[in-house]
């Protein structure tokens, strides 16, 4: 089934923020951002700007009525720049404006006088000189100091992964209008709508109960615009507080791309140990994320980095230590994956250095230590394990014998175009690490003309969330899909959610919805029952010609037909015999016998739970398995290359919706080998981002993705915690990504097999010129 | 605003099916034009750099009996160059009773949007596929969105949904594709009424209202609307992208000439340069995207004297040879005066031309005398991005002057971009070519001399011994590729 938007999509009348219409009197505002990437603010010069056309007001952070700060997690983050700036691209002063154009010409009048102070871009420079957003994280499982001892093979090395650009294609924005009372109405392009909610209450000093925020769905957000949609809408609300006017500002790409957090960049050291027999017995990794100036999620960020070091295998003795570092840069942030990807490139770098020390394929290594059941991940939970069974069932269809072969002939006869083949398993946890934000709320209304309002916290941004939920409303209530609207996500409807996240967000609000429509529906059985007793509505066998193919129906559902009163169709069943009593007369009895039709359901993810103290627990609800081959073929005169394919197994347990989780497989895989391969964050010593704008960052385009996608849904019989058991799909493809890069770098070990290629991704073109001769 | 009104500026094309009369200022976008001052959201802002095709907007344009219809970026065309044209938005396209056309319902079909953002403008080019003239062959449907970036799908969804449309009839000219397109519901009936529209629309436009005298000259805009998006708006440049007089390809026996707006599709679609370069297609291919070849002219190129312009390097290959002339003459209706000069001295520093601020390109010459040529260039990504390097080679071989020998160069022109502060003819290697046999000590001994010529800076687009490298390695893909069936 298609996503239910795709109609409105097509015709291009879907709503984005900046497709809202506009209040009369609404202002427009632009940012006047630091052109320097740390020094002390001494002086701001907003005399020439505010003499500029159409200017209202220009806001600095003397101007803000509550606090000055933005910071979710820890507060390190002000709003507007005050006596020192952090980074290029921290916000100094907000223009306000009649018209777009005047507040971007107002900007450029402004001047700050800011004396310099050092620059640290390098998150090992920032370690060194214990610039650190808060103490490290270690995880340890067994002893791996006395199992090095006993390893046949000890390979020691580094590995560098850059950060990724979100380059949603809506850009970051919102608007905020004055409501009664005080009070606020903020459209965002938000992923966390109570995040930005909180926020605003902050800065503003307005209660949270004044404050609404709605959001009609993203044109893209990846994490981009999970905690970092915060600053806009909250600069939008003070301008209006400050106005009493409407106020908008949907940022320019470049505004975009230079002001906002990115995928954290990681350097790590790595120390793996084998046993003769290729099992890793010992793992130790140290990692030094590059945070940037704030907190922002870099710590969440880095404990997942942690939760996934070791992936999809199992190491009995493991150390792993992380470092946030603080440096200059524009605070980094949440992107699909969340941290994990980076783990899993740092321990896919020690398997391939070990593997091409001992001249072995790298694979001999992968699937010796594939997780099996019952092992135990560093961090203490027990998994039930699909590694083993979607790598062998990858095998069984795609046979990687076969294919490596092929790479090998091929590379025999050709001296200047070279292939290479990679596998690629992963293994991802799914739920918020930080237990209390499992919890999700649905708000569902069956009116009397029978349709079916829901509301939920989760923000639809392409990843087909409201088409789960409509499907599971649907369902429920055995009503076709028509006639269920999933609507806006607003904090009036839906208050305290957690942002949509995590791959968490159909899990979450689809159980929560499973919830409130089971009990309006419980509801409705009671009166059904009555008025079945008296036998009105019954069918008899005659006049129901289809009766039968009813029954079978009824039969086939999933819901339990033993059920005195079941549902098919739009219409009653009794003792599993259709009845003439339909959803619409039913609805309107109930409304008549003063029945309630709505309900308000809270679900909370049962069974999970970590100890920081003790660094253990049950953190993830359930893990998403799979296991990728990638091939690739490289030009070695001019040093480009294609992605042949990327063929998967992977761990749907029973995808709920085929159309929209092998869209997100297929996506994923792809902003995943963006990542590996020409996407570059480019900033210089100076902290400023090079870059900056679609011309010089790269992203796949139609002729860079893999020929040939091909997705095996593993087949398992096991039971999850997933909503109608689909587990979540989000993040988990982007990892196959990962493959990428191996398979490059077998290539270039092909033709060029003198020199140790140092792990250090994306491997743009350029470092494959540059390993070749 | 305040010259709002002004009686003296009038704009006049049609936009969907309204046709539209403005005063605004003539740099306005149409992108802002249609959002902001028509209320058509369909379209959608990504970039305003023409890099992701968003904004994709299709542009009518009569020629000869047929109208001709081309993808354009909306946000780097004015409103000036829409001037007695059709522009069609997404608007304009859908179906008035809420269906949806061919290429809409491949669209979801196939899944081919997810958050919706990009689809908009995938859903023009595709339709702008079903309505021109390109082969109906899978490799074209997916050359129709070269320009257009999703982030969510992965693209596969798309390219299943773009095949999809591959399956219908082949139209047979531009005429019979729009009547065919029409009865198939690709686009809208009121298209057959837009020609007859278009003809009476006598477009005039005049003394623009204008506060910025700079730039003296305005093109296709793909690269002032990218460097200066807000002057623009405002600037007081003559638009030469309509001039008719400036949009020709013709031949004589031994050169061929171009008017300075020829675009690179006017390239691509040249029978000349057709027979004349036989890899046209997959070189120009690298150059840009589809909406953005339909927007940027030679000149263009030329004048903006990037030092990574594909174009400055394919002509400096060619040792082509430019025609300046003088408007002011145009204007007072005498001959104007003209001067020609090689490209290859056109270029005096970085972003300094050989030209006084009123001259403009006119003409563009080359001769044919050349027996291979071969065009190279690599970027992050290989397609739609600028190069780190480039380099284009035109050679005239002759046979061996004893038998058995190897080929001569009798004449040679070889140019790079990306690796000095303008795009670089290589005199030097281009001369030391002349008269030797094509082996690997030629090919060898003139990459000592390349890497002498070249002075490539550490930037975005790589290092400066990448450059370098990348300048060798593509140089030896020259003869590669030229001579590969030879040895």
């Amino acid at each position: 089934m298609q996503n239910v938007d795709s109609k409105s999509h097509v015709r291009g009348e879907s709503i984005y923020l900046d497709d809202i219409p506009l209040l009369q009197g609404t202002f427009f505002a632009c940012v006047f951002d630091s052109p320097v990437a740390h020094g002390k603010l001494k002086n701001i010069d907003i005399s020439e700007a505010e003499k500029a056309n159409g200017v209202v007001k220009i806001i600095t952070a003397k101007d803000l009525i509550g606090e000055n700060q933005i910071g979710g997690i820890l507060p390190d983050e002000p709003l507007l720049a005050d006596e020192e700036v952090h980074f290029c691209g921290m916000p100094i002063a907000l223009v306000l404006a009649e018209t777009e154009s005047e507040a971007h010409a107002a900007a450029k009048l402004i001047k700050a006088e800011i004396e310099p102070l050092e620059i640290i871009t390098d998150a090992r420079e920032a370690q060194a000189k214990n610039e650190l957003i808060a103490p490290p994280k270690r995880f340890k499982l067994g002893d791996s100091e006395t199992a090095f001892a006993h390893c046949e093979h000890i390979f020691e090395g580094r590995a560098d992964v850059n950060g990724q650009e979100h380059l949603y294609i809506e850009t970051q924005g919102a608007y905020s209008v004055p409501t009664e009372h005080g009070g606020l109405k903020i459209y965002s392009s938000t992923q966390g709508p109570t995040a930005v909610q909180r926020a605003v209450s902050r800065v503003t000093a307005i209660p949270m109960n004044l404050i609404e925020v709605d959001v009609t769905r993203l044109g893209g957000g990846f994490g981009g615009k999970e905690d970092q949609a915060n600053a806009w809408a909250v600069l939008c609300a003070v301008g209006t507080q400050l106005t009493k006017k409407p106020v908008k500002y949907a940022l320019h790409r470049m505004e975009d791309m230079r002001m906002t957090g990115k995928r954290h960049p990681y350097s790590a050291d790595y120390k793996i140990g084998l046993d003769k027999h290729l099992k890793i017995v010992a793992y130790e990794a140290v990692f030094y994320q590059n945070a940037g100036a704030a907190c922002d999620l870099s710590l969440p960020v880095l404990e997942r980095t942690l939760f996934h070091c070791t992936n999809s295998y199992f190491i009995p003795n493991v150390s792993a230590t992380a470092y946030s570092c603080k440096t200059n840069l524009p605070p980094n942030t949440a992107f699909r994956g969340f941290g994990g990807p980076q783990g899993m490139f740092v321990i896919e770098s020690a398997i391939a250095h070990a593997a091409e020390k001992l001249g072995i394929s790298r694979d001999k290594i992968q699937r010796k230590n594939l997780l099996r059941d019952g092992d135990e991940f560093p961090y203490g939970q027990i998994a039930e394990s699909d590694a083993v069974t979607s790598w062998t069932q990858a095998d069984e269809k795609y046979d990687f014998a076969k294919l490596k072969n092929e790479a090998d002939e091929f590379n025999a006869q050709n001296k200047f175009i070279k292939k290479g083949v990679a596998l690629m398993p992963v293994c991802f946890g799914i739920s918020f690490t930080k237990t209390p934000m499992n919890q999700a709320r649905s708000l569902v209304h069956v009116y009397t003309d029978g349709s079916v309002a829901v509301s939920t916290g989760a923000v639809e941004m392409g990843q087909g969330v409201n088409t789960k939920i409509a499907q599971v409303a649907a369902r429920v209530f055995s009503l076709p899909i028509e006639r269920i609207k999933v609507h806006t996500t607003n904090t009036l409807r839906i208050a305290n959610t957690s942002p949509t996240a995590a791959s968490a967000a159909a899990d979450l609000n689809g159980k929560a919805t499973e919830m409130a429509c089971e009990a309006i529906l419980n509801r409705l059985k009671e009166i059904a029952k009555d008025l079945l007793k008296d036998g009105a509505f019954r069918v008899q066998t005659s006049v129901c010609p289809d009766r039968e193919a009813r029954r079978e129906h009824a039969e086939a559902r999933t819901l339990n037909t033993k059920d005195e009163i079941s549902f098919e169709n739009g219409f009653v069943f009794y003792n599993g015999e259709p009845t003439t009593l339909d959803w619409l007369l039913l609805v309107n009895e109930a409304f008549m016998q003063r029945v309630n039709l709505s309900e308000h359901a809270h679900y909370a993810t049962p069974g999970i739970g970590f100890d920081w103290s003790i660094a253990k627990g049950k953190p993830f609800s359930y893990h998403v398995y799979g296991t990728a081959i990638v091939g690739v073929t490289v030009d070695c005169l001019r040093g480009i290359y294609t992605v042949d394919y990327v063929k998967c197994c992977h761990d749907f347990g029973s995808s709920m919706n085929t159309s929209v989780d092998y869209g997100q497989i297929e996506g994923g895989i792809v902003q995943g080998l963006g990542w590996m391969t020409m996407e570059e964050v480019f900033y210089d010593s100076d902290g400023r981002l090079r870059s900056n704008a679609l011309s010089t960052y790269k992203i796949p385009d139609i002729y860079s993705v893999p020929k040939e996608i091909e997705i095996l849904p593993l087949e398992t019989e096991r039971n999850n915690l997933a909503i109608f058991n689909s587990k979540a799909v989000g993040e988990p493809p982007l990892m196959y990504g990962i493959g990428a890069y191996f398979a490059i770098r077998e290539a270039v070990k092909a033709f060029n097999n003198e020199q140790f290629v140092k792990f250090d991704a994306p491997f743009t073109p350029e470092k494959v010129l540059m390993n070749l001769y | 605003m305040f010259l709002c009104g002004s009686k003296f500026t009038m704009i006049r094309f049609i936009l969907n099916n309204q046709t539209i009369e403005t005063d605004l200022p003539k740099g306005v976008t149409v992108l802002d034009f249609a959002r902001y001052h028509k209320n058509l959201k369909g379209t959608k802002i990504g970039c305003r750099e023409g890099d992701c095709g968003a904004c994709t907007i299709l542009v009518g344009e009569l020629s000869g009996e047929n109208i001709t219809y081309r993808t354009q970026t909306s946000c780097l065309m004015p409103i000036a160059n829409a001037n007695g044209k059709h522009i069609v938005t997404i608007e304009g396209i859908n179906k008035a009773d809420g269906e949806l056309t061919p290429v809409q319902s491949a669209l979801v079909e196939e899944s081919g949007t997810q958050c919706g953002f990009c689809t908009v403008g995938f859903v023009m080019s595709l339709t702008n596929f079903c309505i021109d003239e390109t082969p109906k062959t899978n490799e074209m449907a997916v050359s129709a969105i070269d320009g257009n970036i999703c982030r969510c799908t992965g693209y596969k969804s798309i390219e299943r949904a773009a095949l999809k449309l591959c399956d219908k009839p082949e139209p047979t000219t531009a005429a019979g594709g729009l009547n065919f397109a029409i009865e198939k519901e690709i686009v809208p009936a009121y298209f057959a009424e837009i020609k007859s529209k278009l003809e009476n629309l006598k477009p005039k436009i005049s003394n623009p209202q204008s506060q910025i005298p700079n730039p003296k000259f305005l093109a296709g805009g793909t690269d002032l609307y990218v460097q200066r998006p807000e002057e623009m708006v405002f600037a007081d440049a003559e638009n030469l992208f309509d001039n008719s007089d400036l949009r020709f390809i013709t031949e004589t026996e031994d050169s061929v000439e171009i008017g300075a707006s020829v675009v690179v599709t006017d390239l691509l679609e040249s029978e000349i340069f057709q027979k004349l370069f036989p890899n046209l297609y997959k070189h120009l291919k690298l150059v840009s995207s589809t909406p953005i070849r339909n927007m940027a002219t030679l000149a263009g190129n030329f004048v903006n004297a990037s030092p990574i312009g594909d174009m400055t390097a394919w002509f400096l290959a060619l040792d082509a040879e430019i025609e300046l002339s003088e408007p002011s003459a145009v204007a007072d209706g005498l001959t104007p005066n003209t001067r020609n000069i090689a490209l290859k001295d056109f270029y005096l520093g970085y972003k300094q031309l050989a030209k006084q601020e009123e001259e403009f390109i006119t003409k563009i010459r080359f001769r044919k005398d050349f027996t291979h040529f071969n065009f190279e260039k690599v970027c992050k990504r290989t397609f739609l991005d600028i190069a780190s390097v480039n380099t284009a080679i035109s050679l005239k071989s002759e046979p061996p002057a004893v038998a058995g020998g190897l080929n001569v160069i009798a004449k040679a022109h070889v140019s790079a971009g990306g690796v000095s502060p303008i795009p670089l003819y290589l005199r030097k290697t281009s001369e030391f070519l002349r008269g030797k046999e094509i082996n690997e000590t030629t090919i060898s001994e003139a990459n000592e001399i390349l890497q002498t010529e070249i002075s490539p800076i550490s930037d975005v687009r790589g290092s400066e011994s990448y450059k370098r490298l990348l300048a060798r390695q593509l140089f030896t893909a020259h003869f590669i590729e030229l001579f590969k069936g030879e040895k």
